[in-house]
């Protein structure tokens, strides 16, 4: 292979770079933000003794998890964005939160149904609400149980944010398109965004694993 | 102070509880015994509707408890349940175990609440296990610290069921005792338990359970020597025998 390697593009780009990775920690951080309450919301209504609520619940999960986010990026920005003028920046927040919400709703229901069942029969013989019981003593023991998963769903998000590029969001992934596109340099351009991806995913996963042995010492 | 009239309960088609009677007055200790699959634990966890019925109704100082009007929490809150398996809470300490309910359901002070809490686990003979938690402490202890959680309500009634059936036997006494001295105090108790010598001793009348029915409620002098039943000499003497 006749290459000759240059890495000189990287510090010449870093701009560009560093304002596409800027993008990218906002997306995924709202998108986060917004599809924790979200998905504990879903996660709370699907296991509702209501039978009309739970269904609701059901409904968004199951959709939203049935569709591939790519469409779902493309119909809330061409066609919901008709209607509420979310702009490309809110449209890519709001698709990514909503996908992720919907794997956030299982991973909090199964967390809550791990709980032993003497847990809230234990809490409600004492007088507490149902809500009361929830707060204090079932979901506090939930959050132990979802941490592994919530931390892969966190990973699978900022990963998933490189498909923002598709409604033109300027995210890393496209600083990196349009990098490449003027100075033809794929290897190097592509294996630092690469590598940027990697020590973002990687910090997440050391925060919870340190989260993780906080919380098991207290038990 | 308890009043359970003619309950039947189902589950589908399956009838578990049979016309149940049983009138349990103030500062009366019942324990309900029989052998497995009586209904025992099913008729005590319906006293505070931790069980739903389908007919019949029961009555804790004359409020109903399975009125969809009651409400069910301050209801509760008046009654401690004493589970087999303890269920303590086991992301939380001994003392917030003991302080929570009176301090997010009968909003009294956390300080107030601590104070108690360490009086009962001290009482209990658990003074030095405050900051445990759950997982740290033997099951005579989780025990002690769940007694100690229902009594910090200050309830008019506690509920055991089977309070000592899933301890090793070396720890059977501790958990006794606690119950021993509780009942001196005139609290409103029933117990199901295993433990005939214990039941013998403490209790005021002895409720017989078989395949869903009450079928004999004596004095346990009575029940233990001269069975009207003969489901009742039945199981006596496979306990006593065995
Ligand atoms: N959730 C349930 N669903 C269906 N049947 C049940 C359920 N819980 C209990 N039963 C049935 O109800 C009957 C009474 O059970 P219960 O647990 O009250 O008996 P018990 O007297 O407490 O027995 P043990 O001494 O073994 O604890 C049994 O036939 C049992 O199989
Ligand atoms: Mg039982």
């Amino acid at each position: 292979m006749d290459y000759n390697l240059d890495w000189s593009v990287i510090p010449q780009n870093m701009d560009a770079i560093l304002e596409g990775l800027w993008l990218t920690l906002q997306i995924s951080a709202l998108a986060l933000l917004i599809s924790i309450p979200i998905g504990i919301l879903a996660g709370l209504l699907r296991i509702s003794r209501n039978h009309f609520i739970s269904f609701l619940a059901t409904t968004y999960i199951e959709f939203i998890r049935g569709v591939p986010l790519l469409v779902l990026l493309l119909w809330i920005y061409f066609v919901l964005n008709q209607f509420l003028h979310l702009g490309a920046y809110w449209s890519a927040i709001v698709g990514l939160a909503f996908f992720s919400g919907s794997f956030i709703a299982e991973i909090v229901r199964a967390g809550i149904e791990s709980v032993p069942r003497g847990q809230m029969e234990a809490a409600r013989s004492s007088g507490m609400s149902y809500i009361t019981a929830m707060r204090l003593i079932i979901l506090p023991q939930a959050f132990r149980k979802v941490l592994p998963p919530m931390a892969s769903q966190f990973i699978i998000l900022i990963k998933d944010s490189s498909l923002v590029s598709v409604i033109s969001v300027a995210d890393l992934t496209l600083a990196g398109k349009n990098i490449v596109g003027t100075t033809f340099r794929s290897l190097e351009v592509w294996t630092f965004i690469a590598l940027l991806y990697f020590a973002m995913t990687f910090i997440i996963s050391q925060v919870i694993r340190f989260l993780e042995k906080k919380y098991k010492v207290a038990e | 102070m308890i009043n359970i009239q003619n309950v039947n309960k189902y589950y589908g088609k399956h009838q578990v509880l049979h016309n149940i009677e049983l009138e349990i007055p103030k500062s009366q200790i019942f324990a309900l015994i029989g052998p497995s699959g009586a209904g025992k634990s099913t008729l005590i966890r319906t006293i505070n509707a931790l069980e739903e019925i389908q007919e019949g109704q029961i009555l804790v100082d004359g409020i109903s408890v399975h009125d969809k009007k009651t409400d069910i929490n301050t209801l509760r809150s008046e009654i401690g349940f004493v589970f087999q398996n303890f269920h303590l809470y086991p992301h939380l300490t001994a003392l917030q175990n003991v302080s929570y309910s009176p301090i997010y359901v009968k909003k009294v002070s956390k300080k107030e609440a601590e104070t108690r809490a360490k009086e009962l686990l001290s009482s209990l003979g658990l003074g030095n296990k405050v900051d445990s938690f759950p997982g740290q402490l033997s099951g005579g202890q989780q025990q002690r610290v769940a007694i100690a959680r229902a009594l910090a309500m200050d309830p008019k009634i506690m509920l055991f069921d089977e309070p000592t059936s899933a301890l090793d036997p070396e720890m059977i006494k501790e958990v006794l005792d606690a119950i021993r001295k509780l009942a001196t105090t005139g609290m409103t108790m029933v117990v199901v338990t295993h433990e005939m010598g214990f039941a013998r001793e403490i209790c005021n009348q002895i409720v017989f359970m078989a395949d869903g029915k009450v079928v004999e409620v004596a004095p346990p002098e009575q029940f233990f020597t001269q069975p009207q039943s003969d489901r009742g000499k039945d199981f006596l003497n496979k306990v006593l025998n065995h």
